[in-house]
């Protein structure tokens, strides 16, 4: 199966100097003011039958999601930027109802660590509970416990059928509660999305279950700030926004800062950056 | 100081919630696997504030803590050594809440796997993680473990299925990592949790997520001549594009000691079954079901049987859970292995089982989510018979090394505990290993929380000195 070699990226990182990774920089970049280093790029194998796919970094996920399908298959990330970005950024898309986190595609990485060593974490196989999971505390870590080389993801089959289908409602909840596994369900306030995927007739026979009908796509989704409610809460937003039915995302116009996290929260992820970065050489600057 | 620490405790819980009389502290030797050890004081906490005085007892003295659900894990992680204090958990079982529209529900780590799924079973909902000790494993252990089971081949293993949980830290401080709110900017804390063997901490609450029962479900089982065809059929499937909701195998030795057991009807001249389950809407599960029924005889199935209703599907499964017990009637006891190879590696890796168990003249049956890749041979035999345990573990280490070198790991499902703690050099270079270690550093620098387990001793790798002798019985 062959492995990237990382080498030459490690070699790049260092050991001593501040440094930061940057993909595409569609989610931001690294920051500012500091030397960058990217991830290599490019897919190394793809292995359907396994439902796996190796590949750098680096690699852009719209490249990754197009040669998937090629093999009737796709990955739950996010579009655009780099592999290395969505899985450091962590956020899932409008389609974690149906396809899940971010945080569950990633089973096997390479990184570069702050004192320079390449370091694996996980394994090949879907199922692992080889040692602790390393991989889960690497997606959303923003780069700083260290910098993603070459990752192994689960991929998923591409659905026979995908339709978005929409109906006003002042309650999400009771078009939500009528679909069996929706891929996704969004509310704006008045208006209900919902992205049915699977057999034709299914899909269909869903919609009028619950009252849908076929529409053109989803709505587009407010940029001011994505925030992370109980899915309870969904239902409470006020102004201009799209929600996450069922996940308990919500997309808003205006600007939001979350509410802060415990004490111990706080201390225990600096005991962790602690542990994999004591210096703060990787990424500086950035604070999970 | 074990009589200091039980009166310390049985002040901040109760006199008769601590317990130091050798027969019962021997009940605590060890979990379901046979690797024993020894506690000095055994607790049963109702509360997480008696938790946190129980961690907090075991720091002032010194003592090591184990934190143990229903003792039903195999890999040795609910085994105490050194005298450790064992925080039983049994006792804390309560469902605490139920969002049955956002299928969430917050509950004790004590409660067992199925009561959950029963508890909720009216909602629509199930518990997705269903491993076959389902009926007398916890919450918390599935979550110590990141357990899996059959139907973790469409849904995702326990880690999937946990949304929060609340911690007592081994400094006695309590914390909640993750939560209702899905994605909170910050690390996974929740995510790394997850698996960490009772080495992070205890679990005193636990946020599941729970999943809808699916509207229409079909089991079908399949023969075939040899477990190669089986295995392949197995890839083809997936490779078709369908991942159906369970894919079990069993071998001939296996569907024999079942048949006479359950008399289910089973092909006992096969070389091996697979049981396939395919879950969901009615158009899409008729048309897995068509082509299923249509890959299996392309790749060598002789007769496939669709359970024609509720009760004959029961009973198919009954097969596939009951398979541990059936081959107590072969055998006094057995060794059961947990690797996991790719699925393309199935057969392969198979014919190296047969072979090992031959060169080591033990008897094996097979029963495996054959889905996942997930292995578990089963060696059986009598442990009266003179040097046959050191057969035992010889066999079972060339297994283990036989699905790593096939790009496998070493467990799926049970978890490194002891039992592999020293085959992880096998899968991960010193580098790795300490990048495991810095995380339980960060969790618990005291290094009181079940410690000696999942990573071997830095300083030999494969030093045994905390493993008991018969560590690998």
């Amino acid at each position: 199966m062959g492995v990237i070699d990382l080498d030459a990226f490690a070699h790049e990182v260092g050991v001593d100097d501040p440094v930061a990774v940057a993909g595409l920089c569609t989610r931001g970049g690294g920051p500012a003011g500091v030397r960058t280093v990217a991830a290599p790029s490019g897919i190394l194998w793809v292995q359907p039958d396994e439902m796996i796919v190796c590949c750098g970094a680096g690699t852009p996920v719209d490249e990754l999601v197009d040669a998937l399908a090629e093999h009737g298959q796709t990955v739950a990330l996010p579009a655009g930027g780099t592999v290395g970005g969505a899985l450091s950024v962590g956020h899932s898309d409008h389609r974690r109802l149906g396809y899940g986190p971010v945080r569950d595609v990633l089973l096997q990485a390479r990184y570069v660590s702050a004192t320079g060593d390449v370091v694996k974490a996980g394994g090949p196989t879907v199922k692992n509970v080889s040692g602790f999971d390393l991989c889960r505390l690497l997606v959303g870590a923003r780069g700083t416990l260290g910098f993603l080389g070459e990752v192994i993801l689960r991929t998923r089959p591409l659905p026979p059928s995908s339709q978005w289908m929409s109906a006003p409602a002042t309650d999400p909840d009771t078009v939500f509660t009528r679909l069996h596994r929706p891929v996704s369900v969004l509310w704006n306030g008045t208006t209900v999305w919902a992205l049915l995927e699977g057999h034709p007739f299914d899909v269909a026979e869903q919609a009028d279950a619950a009252g849908l009908a076929a529409c053109a796509g989803p709505p587009p989704l407010p940029q001011g700030s994505r925030r992370s409610v109980p899915p309870a809460a969904v239902v409470d937003q006020r102004g201009e926004f799209v929600t996450e039915v069922g996940v308990g995302i919500v997309h808003h116009a205006e600007p939001w800062s979350a509410p802060p996290r415990s004490a111990r929260v706080l201390e225990l992820t600096r005991a962790v950056k602690a542990e994999f970065d004591p210096t703060g050489r990787l990424n500086p600057g950035i604070d999970v | 100081m074990t009589e200091a620490l039980a009166a310390e405790l049985r002040l901040a819980l109760s006199p008769d919630r601590v317990r130091t009389n050798s027969t019962e502290l021997g009940l605590y030797r060890r979990d379901a696997s046979n690797i024993e050890g020894s506690a000095s004081v055994v607790c049963f906490p109702l509360t997480v504030a008696e938790v946190q005085a129980a961690v907090l007892a075991a720091a002032r003295h010194g003592v090591p803590f184990v934190a143990r659900g229903a003792g039903t894990g195999l890999a040795g992680g609910a085994t105490p050594l050194d005298g450790a204090l064992v925080i039983a958990t049994t006792k804390m079982q309560r469902v605490l809440s139920v969002d049955a529209v956002h299928r969430m529900a917050w509950v004790e780590p004590g409660l067992l796997n199925l009561d959950l799924t029963r508890e909720v079973t009216a909602l629509g909902l199930h518990f997705a993680p269903d491993p076959s000790s389902q009926q007398s494993c916890s919450i918390g252990g599935n979550v110590a473990n990141n357990s899996g089971g059959p139907h973790c081949l469409a849904d995702g293993v326990t880690a999937s299925h946990v949304l929060g949980v609340e911690v007592v830290l081994s400094d006695g401080s309590v914390v909640q990592l993750g939560g209702e709110e899905p994605e909170v900017e910050g690390l996974d804390l929740r995510g790394a949790f997850v698996g960490s063997e009772g080495m992070f901490g205890i679990a005193t609450k636990v946020l599941v997520r729970l999943t809808q029962n699916a509207p229409t479900v079909r089991t079908m089982l399949m023969d075939f001549a040899s477990v190669e065809a089986g295995a392949q059929t197995v890839s083809a499937i997936i490779a078709a594009g369908m991942v159906p909701a369970a894919l079990e195998m069993m071998d001939q030795l296996c569907v024999q000691a079942v048949e006479e057991y359950i008399h289910a009807g089973l092909p006992v001249h096969a070389a091996a079954v697979l049981l396939v389950e395919v879950a969901g809407l009615p158009h899409g599960l008729e048309a897995d079901v068509a082509r299923i029924v249509e890959i299996g005889p392309a790749h060598g199935a002789g007769t496939v049987r669709i359970a024609q209703d509720e009760a004959e599907r029961a009973l198919l499964w009954k097969g596939r859970k009951t398979a541990f017990g059936a081959i107590a009637r072969i055998k006094p006891n057995y060794y059961l292995h947990d690797t996991v190879v790719p699925r393309r590696m199935l057969p392969e890796v198979l014919r190296q089982v047969y072979a090992i168990a031959d060169r080591y003249q033990l008897l094996v049956m097979n029963v495996f989510h054959a889905g996942d890749g997930n292995l578990h041979p089963l060696l059986v035999f009598d442990k009266r018979e003179p040097g046959v345990m050191e057969r035992v573990h010889a066999a079972g280490e060339a297994i283990v090394r036989a699905s790593v070198a096939a790009g496998g790991v070493l467990s799926g499902e049970h978890g490194i505990g002891l039992e592999k703690r020293d085959f992880m050099p096998l899968m991960f270079e010193p580098a790795d290993l300490a990048a495991q270690a810095a995380m339980r550093r960060a969790f618990d620098p005291s290094g009181l929380a079940n410690p000696f387990k999942v990573l071997p001793s830095p300083a030999a790798c494969g030093d045994a000195q905390h493993v008991p002798p018969g560590a690998w019985v």
